[in-house]
């Protein structure tokens, strides 16, 4: 049934429908729609599940862990700061091997103060074990929504689908909310590989010496490296079941393309506009997003993107002292390959500043008149009059 | 093979990670036979977390989730939600801390839990500093005490943090102190925890630890014992924050504790006399809200 939701409330009505069993959550901005639709979804019955009001968001983590010990569904979601105080209990989700599904709204962190777009949160816990899937709207955000549980259960690993602040997280727009019974098709009850059993009683995540560790971590990168062709599985089966198609790194009009535009988020909306026009114009440019960033889809990267002459990548994110973050993950998909594009990347949008139709073309310009990039990322739109 | 010396092993396998006369690998044998074989441990970072056996072993004959050093009492409730929504109400869900797990970076994790009053039982076995990492203060560590992070004359100047008080603060059903030389009271307090459903559970268990005090392995028992009969570690329990029973009191004098220890060796005739009135002063108080309780319970009994 189509309803109008804001992209928080597309999450929620999501876990909703695959039928969470327990529920961690405690308020941030611009997160806090999403718990608080889920727990009157808890309250009112719609959902049976337990909702836990913790005291912060490192016990939301932890809840959730000792919940999807015991084998159940679970969920929690947050952004920004309280996705970096989780930082220690991510890395104990993934390698616990708990598929823990975690909405997260993309948002500055401070200081100063900043409630707004950008993806410096999530991208600073690229290295804990989640996979990390991005949404474009809210449509995107609900059909994420339920793959990740599938993914996350099919590669016993935590995953995270993100929401950029505000552009997707309250903004409202027509979803198609399918029914539950169409959605048990897809999703069915959680069948937990192990979990705590006391007529089977055995330690769970104890100290584990050099003996056995590196082969730990080496299983949490086989199931990475499972995660990959486990999407694009998952993805075909929901086409099936849905009719929509969601792939872990969308292309348009990459084939011909003399420029290829790289984008994340709901940017790539605006940018499928500002590419149409210019392709009637008559330019061969394209535009590839990228879903996937973990696992990074490299094998993918390298043949969509390996063909064109040049490609610009726009990071709503930093790395202070490297730049871009997902165009020096690009440069190391394409440094294999013997002849390469010339990356050109950009930075825009931090904080919630815009970056509109004229933002775009403002970067597609530079990458077309720049002979040779940078190394350094550039800086798109950068006020003069603050910083000269 | 011989038989073992002792054959009544409980819940624990023989052999752990624990030194020699360790207090907590006392109180987990204890505490098990009070709690019974359908109990789930959540152990936060801690000399437990080690001593529980590294992978592959296990020291244990119940289920064991290790958590995150902040984590245990939330990391329990999502246990007892998750069991919850499995149908099984029976298992007992038990979050087993130190004190640096309980008093330090664990306490807010225990005080939102103790404040949803999540069913689960939370116990702090306190050794009184961060022991695993090789005897550091923490604010379970008393007035007097050096420790690698007070050391020399820097000695520790401020009192312990009264972990009690602050649990009681919260109303949950019920909270315990116990202590490993009372066995009896001891598993008789656990077995009363797993019987009080429905709400958050505190036991706080003194659990004398002979490498980071300076006392001889064999006697671990003996100065636990006598913290209690010094009043040091007294024993009592406090039903809904507000019913205080007083198990047991003590009859000696503070030096008889302190003076055996290591850890206190510094302490002058005048330091004991300023601890000897913290104590009186700390029993006094317990003794008066016990008194309350009396009376207020007399009252409601007339009024029936």
């Amino acid at each position: 049934m189509r309803q109008v939701l804001e992209g928080s409330h597309a999450i929620s009505e999501a876990v909703r429908l695959a039928k969470v069993q327990v529920v961690a959550g405690y308020p941030i901005t611009p997160q806090t729609h999403i718990i608080e639709a889920i727990s009157q979804h808890c309250a009112d019955g719609s959902l049976k599940a337990r909702f836990i009001p913790v005291e912060s968001e490192h016990s939301s983590m932890a809840a959730v862990i000792g919940a999807a010990a015991t084998g159940v569904r679970t969920f929690t979601a947050t952004s920004s700061h309280g996705l970096a105080l989780m930082h220690e209990v991510l890395h104990w989700a993934s390698a616990a091997r708990l598929p823990i599904v975690m909405g997260e709204v993309n948002r500055a962190l401070g200081p100063g103060w900043n409630i707004w777009m950008d993806q410096s949160d999530s991208l600073a816990q690229r290295d804990t074990g989640w996979i990390q899937l991005y949404c474009e709207d809210a449509q995107d955000a609900l059909d994420t929504t339920l793959i990740a549980f599938r993914l996350a259960e099919t590669v016993n690993l935590p995953a995270m689908v993100v929401i950029d602040a505000f552009y997707v997280s309250h903004t409202f727009e027509p979803v198609d909310v399918p029914a539950p019974e169409t959605v048990d098709r897809f999703l069915p009850p959680l069948e937990p590989r192990f979990r705590i059993d006391v007529d089977h009683p055995r330690a769970l995540y104890p100290m584990v010496g050099p003996a056995f560790f590196m082969e730990m971590r080496r299983s949490i990168q086989d199931g990475m490296d499972a995660a990959g062709p486990a999407f694009d599985a998952i993805a075909g089966e929901f086409e099936n079941v849905f009719g929509r198609r969601h792939d872990a790194v969308e292309t348009v009009g990459c084939e011909d393309a003399d420029l290829v535009l790289v984008t994340t988020g709901s940017v790539t909306s605006t940018a499928r506009i500002v590419i149409a026009r210019q392709r009637e114009a008559g330019k061969r440019v394209g535009l590839c997003k990228i879903k996937q960033f973990r696992p990074f889809p490299a094998e993918t990267i390298r043949a969509v993107l390996g063909p064109a002459p040049r490609i610009a990548v726009i990071d709503r994110n930093v790395s202070f002292g490297s730049g871009g973050i997902f165009a020096r993950e690009i440069q190391g998909a394409l440094c294999p390959l013997e002849k390469r594009p010339a990356v050109y990347s950009y930075i825009a949008g931090l904080g919630g500043r815009d970056i509109t139709p004229e933002t775009i073309a403002e970067v597609l310009r530079l990458a077309e008149e720049t002979p040779m990039p940078a190394a350094e990322s550039c800086w798109v739109g950068l006020n003069p009059e603050v910083r000269p | 093979m011989s038989e073992p010396i002792n054959a009544d092993r409980g819940l624990t396998y023989p052999g752990n990670l624990g030194c020699p006369g360790c207090g907590a690998s006392i109180a987990i044998n204890h505490a098990l036979k009070g709690l019974g074989e359908k109990t789930v441990l959540v152990i936060p970072a801690s000399c437990f977390a080690i001593m529980a056996g590294p992978y592959p072993m296990t020291a244990l004959k119940v289920p064991i989730l290790h958590t995150a050093f902040a984590s245990a009492a939330v990391t329990a409730a999502g246990v007892r939600a998750g069991l919850d929504m499995r149908g099984d109400a029976e298992t007992t869900v038990v979050a087993w801390a130190g004190d640096g797990g309980t008093f330090d970076i664990g306490i807010q994790s225990l005080s939102g839990t103790a404040e949803r009053n999540d069913d689960i039982i939370f116990v702090c076995y306190d050794n009184e500093a961060y022991m695993n990492t090789g005897v550091q203060r923490s604010s379970a560590t008393p007035y007097g005490t050096r420790t690698t992070t007070t050391p020399g004359s820097g000695w520790k100047r401020t009192r312990k943090k009264n972990i009690m008080e602050i649990m009681a603060a919260h109303r949950i059903p019920y909270a315990a102190t116990a202590n490993i030389a009372f066995p009896d009271d001891f598993i008789r307090k656990f077995a009363k925890a797993r019987e009080t459903r429905g709400g958050t559970r505190f036991i706080h268990v003194f659990s004398s630890c002979p490498t980071g005090w300076g006392v001889a392995s064999s006697l671990s028992i003996k100065i636990a014992r006598l913290a209690t009969r010094t009043n040091i570690f007294p024993l009592y329990e406090i039903e809904n924050g507000t019913d205080w029973t007083l198990n047991m009191e003590g009859d000696l004098p503070v030096g008889d504790y302190l003076a055996p220890q290591g850890r206190f060796r510094h302490l002058g005739p005048t330091d004991l006399e300023q601890i000897q009135q913290e104590v009186d002063a700390n029993l006094a108080l317990i003794q008066e809200r016990v008194a309350a309780t009396r009376v207020r319970q007399a009252h409601l009994k007339l009024e029936i």
